[in-house]
């Protein structure tokens, strides 16, 4: 890619695309990025320290902690996801954004408001219970309004396109606008007390509320964390690189295996619970035959950089990106893993879980963000590079000393906590009382929140950096005196 | 009991099944007869600017 | 011919709607059959709709974010259920808006908590928890022991809940604040709120208040929890799904 690059030959020049709404996203991603790396120290410390709730309501490991969830996949991801999807959209299609900047605007700041009016509702007590999916009745109504202008203007984009082929970035988002619609309508069907009130009772109830929850609940694994950030890596990983994905027919068959495994995986969240058996096995095969296609996208994306690895060394923002997908190989092998019966016998319950969660999250998810916004934000303001390079090289290494930190000691917290809770002594008595396992658990929770400051030191170090590059003078201006877009 | 009966059934197909759509996935995707037009497709982002 | 792949990458609607068609599969193969097939949930005796006062405990406890470190369901295994009881059956929870089974146990599980501390060791432990455990983590509760519980509405709740299909009775409903206040008086005759919830635990839960506050409401709940089903009573063949 080339600023000044000609046009390929039949080509209109392109149109002029929205742009002032994904600066904005980024922004707001970057905010909520840092937001949610501090509220998981604070409640990974209140597991070190119980003092730190201070007696207060509001401050509450409970209550806290549907708002670092929510913070890291809604407002932090979710964001991400938006942005990013507008920039694809409008560049793969060679088409500006339908509706235009009203539309996207909208989408973007009712966003904003669905995760303050969740997040308010967190710390207030207003929550459906059901992890991942706590809003309330009316914040669940505004985010459906939401999203279905997010489909139109997707939509439209792809509908008015001036490129024949869909590019498969974009089926991937597609695909994570529309299952996340059915999944959120569904497991979010509920009966308010009173339409003047905050509190709802849901639809379902008992064992096929357990089965909605979690089909919902591995779905926005499998579908916000997983698809959509898989479309975020065929577009970026190939541009950042300036070579076409690996291959382009492996990630035909990528898109549709995973579409039609993923939606199946969710009981594995209830292996061995009053859920019968038989739905348990049909998650426990699906998750297990997951690994072939994520580690099929995983080696597309990876072997994207083959012949072009000595770019690894010099652009550090690319090195988020590839470490990412190595992420997401090693959560989506654990995760398989995880799912099968007896492993999961030891491992539910405990902080594996935990980890297992957080590799993907901050790995896999954070990482390829983090690679993503290095790529994208010089661009979007007309900069070469961000505003210090070496400071995305502090930022990789600090992050991943974070993840590592924490990954280790939830494995080996959570597998001891496992073996204390089943461990018997000689004379057949139970050998460990429950307490005894929370007790040996003080190092490893201090470990881990060491982890996680390490993870939101970098997270600040990149804030720092973006603010720099968004405030230095442009470098490159073209003779008009307007900014050239340069890259 | 019918549901019961149907579930058990669609419950042995299913191995069946995802392998067929599996297979035909693949089949679509690998064809030789597609390869330039996706290696042109996979070009899409590395045009978007010209 | 629908069925070119080529067709599909060119046409976003049908995309859309093949999509949509696979990832709707895997739902409806499992979630379906959880409501048409008899036998998921047990047909076993004991289980009533929830008290007004332990419903009103049930919501403190999904309020204040419980299930994010407690789970109600045992797993049927030797250890567990040597630590907490009999595994947890379907029909335990056929009345619970949200299912509360939880995924994590920081702290124990609590499926069958109900009766094995008494309502001053909860009082203790939920005001102030490491005066009483010295190793736990869990956050101490106090303002629950303070803040009267809120309940002028407790009918609209059974309401809001039958329309969800929990089986509230108009009788039930329309004595519902009578049934509440009832359950936390010690002094008053319990005949008509056992007729209407068998084994619902009448008493002071929070003895360190006279006012019905809201530690009443969720002790009422923990002491209720495992509790309805006369589990050694059972036959196995009922317990199979």
């Amino acid at each position: 890619m080339s600023s000044q690059a000609a046009l390929l030959p039949g080509r209109r020049p392109a149109p002029s695309y929205v742009e002032d709404v994904i600066r904005t996203s980024m922004v707001l991603t970057m905010f909520w990025g840092v937001i949610a790396f501090t509220v998981g120290v604070v409640i990974a410390a209140q597991l070190v320290w119980p003092q730190l709730s201070f007696d207060n309501e509001h401050l509450t490991f409970g209550r806290l902690r549907p708002l670092h969830t929510s913070a890291a996949i809604f407002a932090f991801g979710g964001t991400a996801l938006i942005g990013t999807a507008f920039h694809i959209v409008q560049r793969t299609c060679r088409a500006r954004l339908f509706g235009g900047a009203p539309l996207g605007w909208f989408i973007l700041l009712g966003y904003q408001f669905f995760i303050l009016t969740a997040a308010i509702g967190y710390l207030t007590g207003v929550t459906q219970g059901k992890e991942y999916a706590e809003p309330e009745w009316y914040a669940d109504a505004w985010l459906t309004v939401v999203w279905v202008a997010f489909l139109i203007a997707y939509l439209g984009t792809v509908l008015k396109r001036e490129e024949p082929h869909i590019y498969v970035a974009n089926w991937f988002y597609l695909a994570f606008i529309v299952t996340i619609a059915m999944l959120h309508i569904v497991n979010n069907l509920a009966m308010p007390v009173s339409f003047g009130g905050a509190k709802s009772y849901g639809a379902w109830a008992g064992v096929q509320d357990a089965m909605i929850q979690w089909w919902y609940g591995h779905n926005a694994v499998g579908f916000f964390l997983t698809a959509a950030f898989l479309g975020m890596m065929y577009y970026f990983i190939p541009k950042a690189a300036n070579r076409p994905v690996y291959s382009y027919r492996l990630s035909i068959v990528h898109f549709w295996s995973l579409v039609f495994m993923y939606i199946w995986a969710g009981p594995h969240h209830l292996h061995y619970t009053s859920l019968p058996d038989w739905a348990q096995t049909l998650g426990m095969v699906f998750s297990v035959m997951l690994w072939m296609p994520s580690w099929g996208g995983m080696i597309n994306g990876l072997m994207t950089l083959s012949g072009a690895w000595d770019k690894l060394r010099t652009d550090p923002g690319l090195r988020f990106s590839v470490t990412a997908v190595g992420f997401y190989g090693m959560a989506t092998f654990e995760g398989p893993v995880m799912s099968i019966k007896a492993v999961n016998s030891l491992s539910h319950y405990t902080d594996w879980t935990i980890g297992h969660v957080h590799s993907g999250a901050l790995g896999w998810v954070a990482f390829i963000v983090f690679g993503t916004m290095y790529y994208l934000v010089p661009r979007l303001w007309g900069r070469t590079t961000m505003w210090s390079t070496r400071l995305i090289g502090w930022h990789y290494w600090i992050a991943t000393v974070g993840i590592v930190l924490y990954i280790t000691s939830m494995w080996v917290s959570g597998i001891m906590q496992g073996l204390m809770w089943r461990a018997y002594d000689e004379l057949g008595f139970l050998q460990y009382s429950f307490v005894e396992s929370v007790a040996a658990m003080h190092p490893f929770y201090a470990i881990r929140m060491l982890g996680g400051l390490f993870f939101l030191s970098g997270g600040l170090l990149m804030a720092f950096n973006m603010w720099r590059t968004v405030r230095s003078q442009p470098e490159t201006v073209g003779t008009d005196g307007r900014t050239v877009f340069a890259a | 009991m019918d549901m019961k009966i149907i579930h058990e059934m669609l419950a042995t197909l299913w191995t069946v099944w995802a392998v067929a759509i599996c297979l035909g996935i693949a089949f679509w995707a690998l064809r030789p007869a597609n390869r330039t037009r996706f290696e042109n497709d996979a070009r899409i982002p590395l045009n978007d600017e010209r | 011919m629908i069925f070119r792949h080529a067709t599909i990458e060119k046409n976003v609607i049908l995309m859309l709607v093949l999509t949509l068609i696979t990832v709707s599969i895997g739902g409806i193969v499992q979630i379906i059959p959880l409501f048409t097939i008899e036998s998921t949930i047990e047909r076993v005796e004991g289980m009533r709709p929830y008290t007004p006062l332990e419903q009103m405990g049930r919501n403190i406890y999904t309020r204040e974010g419980c299930y994010l470190c407690h789970s109600q369901q045992i797993r049927p295994f030797k250890d567990e259920v040597e630590r907490y009881g009999h595994y947890s059956l379907a029909a335990e929870s056929m009345y619970d808006h949200p299912f509360q089974w939880g995924s994590k146990r920081t702290g124990p599980d609590l499926a069958r908590v109900g009766g094995r501390y008494s309502n001053d060791w909860h009082v203790a432990h939920l005001v102030s928890p490491r005066a009483v455990v010295p190793e736990s983590v869990m956050p101490a509760y106090p303002f629950l022991a303070e803040r009267p519980l809120k309940y002028d509405d407790v009918a609209d709740h059974l309401k809001a809940l039958r329309m969800t299909g929990v089986p509230y009775s108009n009788e039930m409903i329309a004595k519902a604040r009578a049934d509440l206040e009832a359950q936390v008086n010690p002094d008053a005759d319990p005949t008509d709120l056992l007729k209407r919830y068998p084994k619902a635990v009448v008493g002071k839960f929070n003895g360190e208040s006279p006012q019905v506050t809201e530690l009443d409401a969720l002790i009422a709940y923990l002491q209720m929890l495992g509790t309805l089903v006369p589990i050694s009573n059972i036959p196995p063949e009922r317990l199979r799904q």
